[in-house]
């Protein structure tokens, strides 16, 4: 099977929310709370261990005119539906030390839930804060990329209830030339200040599930500079071995200086 | 009877909409700017901040077992290099015997916090299904599974020895013993690999550091244990926990002086506090007390030295765990990667 992939049109999101209903409904996630955020009208705030879906609410400075407002009160919105990213080069899959965390037929980054021992290493493996315990459960979760429905044929959940279509799935080459269609196409209508958020460049390597977003990706808390963890293993180790090597010496040094 | 028109009008209201309508006919268009709800002004997503606040990278959850864990299985694997040493070069047959069992203990107490953590024990095992060279956690559960069998292993033979004399064992003893030096140098070391390959900035931060830390850490708080076990004559241990102190001194220093935001959660905050204390306790003030105790032989001193470097050892772990916490809360952090450049490698427009 080919590499599928998401792009998350976020020009199109009306924030209804579906996405998170469907993932919550096919995946069986329990609720996550219900607590008033004051963060517009998101009181989910992020992705977690029952948030595989979850709709930012950026309030804008409005463009005068533009919806008919005065300008004075009303914000002006723009929503994004967020999800695991599953990345070329994943933190979690590298840091599970279980082999829990596994590369799917299609792409998908997934979590096997009766290998997975609870260790929560991934967590802070993540570079998007994607992944995280359940402290009642123990272990580990997060999207699964539907991976079971993707193996019927069928399209992930998020990506079949959202009415839009601001959610796309297909295959991930398809989704990054349409990507760029889409920027062109907003461009010649005068919205010149979208960008495909994509982490290509860095050691992540590329994303599955890719942005196409108005404004700095830094205000859908998206990082600029998402680095995979096992770029800093060279440096660790090195100092692990300096250390065993110093220990050893002085150790050996101390005993032979007592003698004298 | 729904039909009779029954209901008394509410003349004050009805008195005030008049009242607000000949206002407004004289006063023109109104151009308040709305009523101010509760909680005004909102917060509002931005690039510095990010999505009104909220942290963009997952806290770590693991439990206090293990920083504890971190602690004992320093202490342990710094004590079998100890144990292996002596073996070799000291005539001090209690010390080998007392580091070997010191090593020995560590390992299943280590087994037994990782394992509380987890919640459901038999999930440890699920451990060691695979082994991954790219996942510290990986690593470390292997060396503790191999350091624990190794360590018993050579504390077995060395009361075998004592109890038997005539019993040819003492190869089972160097070798296991040897091997149980080797890994346990992973044992002190690799919990600084294991934080410092993340994306929690404050660790990632240290990578080059934290291992060394915690080795000398690790050593430092073996060679207090022994001493309160009663080997407070071994000159070798004095001079291990000057070294280790020495180091651990240095390390303060370097965390003091560095100018870094990323670095707040080591200075700032409870964290910031559990992280100076533990170096006092572990760093400067050992090594002062073990420099006194070198020129004046007063045990009590030395044994004062022992207990500070304990309680700083275990303090630094904690405060190195709770900066963690600390820094993934940063939400500003992880997104000023490159605030100074305008280049934004991950977008592409």
């Amino acid at each position: 099977m080919s590499t599928t992939g998401f792009l998350t049109d976020s020009t199109l999101c009306i924030g209804c929310k579906a996405c998170e209903v469907a993932c919550k409904e096919w995946n069986q996630i329990a609720e996550d709370g219900f607590e008033w955020s004051g963060n517009s009208y998101d009181n989910t705030q992020a992705l977690g261990h029952s948030t595989w879906r979850h709709v930012k609410f950026v309030e804008n400075t409005p463009e005068i005119g533009i919806g008919g407002n005065s300008g004075e009160q009303l914000p002006a919105w723009s929503f994004s539906s967020d999800v695991c990213k599953h990345c070329e080069n994943a933190g979690c899959l590298e840091a599970c030390p279980t082999g829990a965390i596994v590369r799917m037929e299609f792409g998908a980054v997934y979590v096997q839930p009766d290998v997975c021992n609870g260790c929560s290493y991934c967590v802070v493996s993540c570079p998007f804060g994607v992944v995280q315990r359940n402290e009642e459960d123990g272990r580990a979760f997060k999207c699964t990329f539907c991976s079971d429905r993707q193996r019927a044929g069928l399209k992930p959940a998020c990506a079949q209830a959202c009415p839009t279509e601001s959610i796309k799935f297909g295959q991930l080459d398809e989704l990054r030339v349409e990507a760029q269609g889409r920027l062109k196409e907003l461009e010649a209508r005068g919205v010149n200040d979208a960008v495909v958020y994509d982490a290509k460049d860095t050691s992540v390597g590329g994303i599955h599930a890719f942005f196409l977003l108005r404004g700095d990706p830094r205000t859908y808390n998206l990082p600029p500079q998402p680095e995979v963890p096992t770029t800093y293993l060279k440096k660790g180790w090195t100092s692990a071995a300096i250390a065993a090597g110093s220990m050893l010496a002085l150790t050996l040094l101390s005993f032979l200086g007592e003698r004298r | 009877m729904s039909n009779v028109a029954n209901r008394i009008p509410d003349f004050e209201s009805e008195r005030r909409l008049a009242e607000i309508r000949s206002k407004a006919s004289q006063s023109g268009p109104l151009t308040a700017k709305g009523i101010v709800p509760v909680g005004a002004p909102f917060p509002q997503a931005n690039p510095q901040n990010g999505y009104y606040g909220v942290p963009l990278l997952k806290e770590p959850q693991w439990k206090p077992e293990i920083p504890l864990y971190f602690f004992v299985g320093g202490a342990a694997g710094a004590a079998a290099v100890v144990a292996s040493t002596a073996n070799w070069i000291s005539r001090d047959r209690e010390l080998v015997r007392s580091a070997r069992w010191l090593a020995a203990a560590g390992g299943p107490i280590s087994a037994a916090l990782l394992t509380k953590d987890l919640g459901v024990p038999s999930r440890f095992l699920n451990m060691l299904r695979v082994f991954k060279a790219q996942s510290p956690m990986s690593v470390g559960a292997w060396t503790l599974s191999a350091f624990s069998s190794f360590a018993a292993a050579s504390a077995f033979a060395n009361l075998m020895q004592d109890k038997f004399p005539g019993v040819p064992i003492s190869f089972l003893e160097n070798t296991s013993g040897l091997l149980a030096a080797a890994t346990g140098t992973v044992m002190s070391s690799y919990t600084g690999v294991l934080i410092g390959a993340t994306v929690i900035p404050v660790w990632n931060n240290h990578v080059g550091t934290l291992p060394m830390h915690f080795a000398a850490s690790g050593m430092n708080s073996a060679v207090s244990i022994l001493e309160l076990m009663g080997h407070d004559n071994s000159r070798a241990l004095n001079l291990l926990g000057l070294a280790a102190s020495a180091y651990e001194t240095t390390e303060g220093v370097v965390i003091e002086t560095e100018q870094s935001r990323v670095n707040k959660p080591l200075k700032q905050g409870a964290s910031g506090w559990t992280v100076r204390i533990g170096g006092l306790l572990s760093g400067p003030l050992p090594l002062a007390l073990r420099l006194v105790y070198s020129v004046t032989g007063n045990k009590k001193i030395r044994r004062a030295a022992a207990i500070s470097s304990i309680a700083g050892s275990l303090l630094t772990r904690f405060g190195w765990l709770s900066a963690g916490r600390a820094s993934a809360r940063d939400a500003s952090l992880p997104l000023q990667a490159n605030e100074l450049d305008d280049v934004r490698p991950a977008i592409r427009s």
